[in-house]
């Protein structure tokens, strides 16, 4: 080696040691906290899988199409939707599919949550922006299986950790799609706003939200597929649902399991999309 | 009459370096100047307006010129650097420079009220809702609220149109929303930004003759921007021409039309058909500039065709033409007369100088006087003075 190489790599810099101590001092003196918020999360998250399992599936079945034509007015929709799920039902994949359902709602509802308003702020904050932007990118590159590592040491097995790693993963695309949605709003409208009196809080309401809610909506459809992409690696930390077949399938080589479960992912993956294009005219 | 709207020495500049681009203003600086040196963009400088209640007042310019950036400094939409604007609200002028956002808050709910050339309407609501979006800001009930939105669109004429959303309507449609939504606020002053610029001739031409119905109903003060004269002459009572963010001169329509400041003005004004604004007032010559002769006998004219003579009240005793009495008709039905060399058309200050060229047609280029609202005879047109007013020599 040259002695430049040499001199640079001579030391170390201890990230990955330090990142250790970090979580170690987590564990150590916060485990209480972690413990209580892994442990509501599993109450609150198998009691909704236990719930919408004491519903006979083709009621459940019939609900969610009902859903489907709720909320986008075609027939056509709320059919396929039934047809899908009944496939399901008949590769004996209702269970997985019921957990997985419950996982990839839960979590989109949390990153939507929580992505909105930090999006909001985000939007009417610039300079916090550039430095969140890196941490976005953070969240979203850096390999899920670094990071399960301490969600697993602080949260432990089970739905729980699984919820949390699909929410790093998923709530960056709410939050740039807000602040994108609420940016990309025409100066025109605001002006408008502001020149009839509008308060801060009014403007946000009534002109910035609205005219950004299309984008906002892209952002949530966008969210779901995300949270449902990180079904099979949540399974790897425990988490119930069609990831736990596919992981299955993978390690005894099991073609025809994993051709099941993966198709099952597929369906319910149209399912949610086509269901959550709100206000994006798909069915008009 | 008392001001609604009073500029006092706004400066405008955008960019960071304000301090800078003010001390560069001071010296008098141009705009480009300061932006080489500064890169601060000069929006307006030095500007003094004083804007009457009841009063349209037209700002214009070539774009970029200032106009709209003062206009938007009435509602704060920009910021003055330095300087008043002093906005009238009940009795008491404030300056909306420098007040509180609350008092802001309460000039932009009811005192002003603006139009956008974009529109600015809100595509997810329908046209009521875009109508009553400024009373709901100002949270005025709901009941209240509809009421007053049906009336307004009854006035621009889309009652008909009220739970359709503003996209599904034509740009004058759209328009009219934007003006019944600045309508329904009910505040006295509005502000206009090139409202109709964005639509076609025809429409434009249409909207702008319903905006003078309205206003002769409403008297509102209105701040309209503008970049085209022709509109600026037709519904301004007073028209302020701007150029690189100064304003080069303020007045009447006719005193821009007939002493143009400087060259740009004239530019602005080359144009523009004088026979749109001037009247039998701006051409005339006075009375004490004519020729007088004996006994009360004056001449009209250069080459003493007609004369007429005038008695101790001012009032026309006895006319003649060509040696021959002739006798004087007004020339507000000159289509209805015959072709006589006998007859000398008269008219009011306000008459039309296209009225006035029609009458001297009709009699054979004979002078046309100038009647007083009392009869009085105050001066006479000849040709002369009409060629030298169309021709602008």
């Amino acid at each position: 080696m040259d002695p430049v190489s040499q001199l640079i790599s001579s030391f170390k810099i201890p990230i990955g040691r330090w990142g250790k101590t970090f979580f170690d001092f987590l564990t150590t003196n916060f485990e209480w906290f972690f413990d209580s918020i892994a442990d509501g999360l599993t109450v609150v998250l198998d009691g909704l899988v236990d719930l919408l399992l004491l519903v006979p599936p083709v009621l459940l079945v019939a609900a969610i199409a009902g859903l489907a034509w709720y909320l986008q007015k075609s027939w056509k929709l709320a059919l396929a939707v039934a047809l899908g799920l009944l496939f399901i039902v008949n590769q004996d994949l209702w269970q997985e599919t019921v957990e997985t359902l419950v996982l990839v709602v839960g979590a989109a509802a949390a990153s939507m949550a929580i992505g909105v308003p930090i999006g909001i702020w985000a939007a009417h904050n610039e300079r916090g922006y550039r430095y969140l932007q890196p941490v976005l990118d953070l969240m979203q590159t850096m390999p899920t299986f670094v990071y399960l590592i301490p969600v697993l040491i602080l949260f432990g097995l089970g739905i729980a950790p699984g919820l949390i790693v699909t929410v790093i993963f998923a709530a960056p695309a709410p939050i740039r799609l807000t602040h994108l949605g609420i940016t990309s709003v025409p100066k025109p409208m605001i002006e408008a706003g502001e020149a009839f009196g509008a308060t801060k809080r009014q403007l946000l309401w009534k002109v910035e939200l609205p005219a950004a809610l299309p984008t906002i909506m892209a952002g949530l459809t966008q969210c779901i597929m995300l949270c449902l992409s990180m079904v099979v690696i949540a399974a790897l930390i425990g988490a119930n649902g069609l990831g736990k077949p596919v992981v299955r399938a993978l390690n005894s080589v099991n073609i025809p399991l994993g051709l099941e479960a993966g198709l099952a992912i597929v369906v319910l993956a149209i399912i949610l999309d086509r269901i959550s294009r709100i206000g994006t005219g798909a069915a008009k | 009459m008392s001001a609604a709207v009073d500029f006092k020495n706004v400066d405008i500049v955008f960019g960071a370096a304000r301090k800078e681009a003010l001390a560069l203003v001071d010296r008098g600086a141009t705009r480009q100047e300061i932006l080489e040196k500064t890169g601060a963009v000069l929006g307006c400088a030095g500007a003094n307006l004083t804007v009457n209640e009841g009063e349209i007042s037209v700002l214009m310019g070539l774009s970029g010129s200032g106009k709209s950036t003062l206009l938007r400094a009435v509602n704060l939409l920009n910021v003055p650097a330095r300087g008043n604007v002093m906005v009238k609200d009940g009795d008491r002028m404030v300056d909306v420079a420098a007040c509180d956002a609350a008092t802001l808050r309460h000039i932009r709910q009811t005192r002003v009220a603006m139009v956008f050339q974009q529109f600015g309407l809100l595509p997810w609501r329908t046209v009521a809702e875009n109508v009553g979006f400024g009373l709901e800001l100002s949270g005025v009930p709901e009941a209240e609220r509809n009421a007053r939105v049906e009336r307004q669109l009854k006035l621009v004429g889309l009652d008909q149109w009220a739970s359709k959303y503003a996209h599904e309507l034509s740009g004058g449609m759209q328009q009219r929303v934007g003006l019944a939504r600045a309508f329904a606020t009910e505040a006295p002053i509005l502000l206009m930004d090139e409202p109709f610029s964005a639509l076609d001739p025809l429409i434009r031409t249409k909207l702008q003759d319903e905006l003078l119905q309205l206003q002769a109903e409403l008297k509102k003060t209105i701040v309209f921007v503008s970049h085209d004269l022709e509109e600026a002459l037709k519904i301004g009572s007073h028209i302020t021409i701007m150029e690189g963010g100064r304003i080069v001169q303020t007045g009447a329509p006719e005193d821009i039309v007939l002493r143009p400041a400087n060259d740009y003005v004239r530019d602005f004004i080359a144009n523009v058909n004088p026979l749109s604004v001037l009247t039998a007032w701006n051409v005339m010559r006075d009375r004490r500039d004519l020729d007088h002769g004996e006994d009360g006998w004056v001449w009209l004219d250069r080459r003493k065709t007609t004369r007429f003579k005038i008695d101790e009240r001012g009032l026309v005793a006895a006319a003649e033409r060509d040696g021959k009495p002739a006798f004087w008709v007004s020339c507000a039905d000159v289509e209805a007369q015959p072709e006589e060399t006998t007859q000398v058309f008269w008219a009011n200050p306000g008459t039309s100088l296209k009225t006035v060229m029609l009458a001297m047609h009709r009699s054979q280029t004979a002078p046309v006087a100038l009647f007083d609202d009392q009869s009085r005879f105050v001066g006479a047109i000849g040709i002369r003075d009409v060629l030298s007013a169309v021709l602008r020599r």
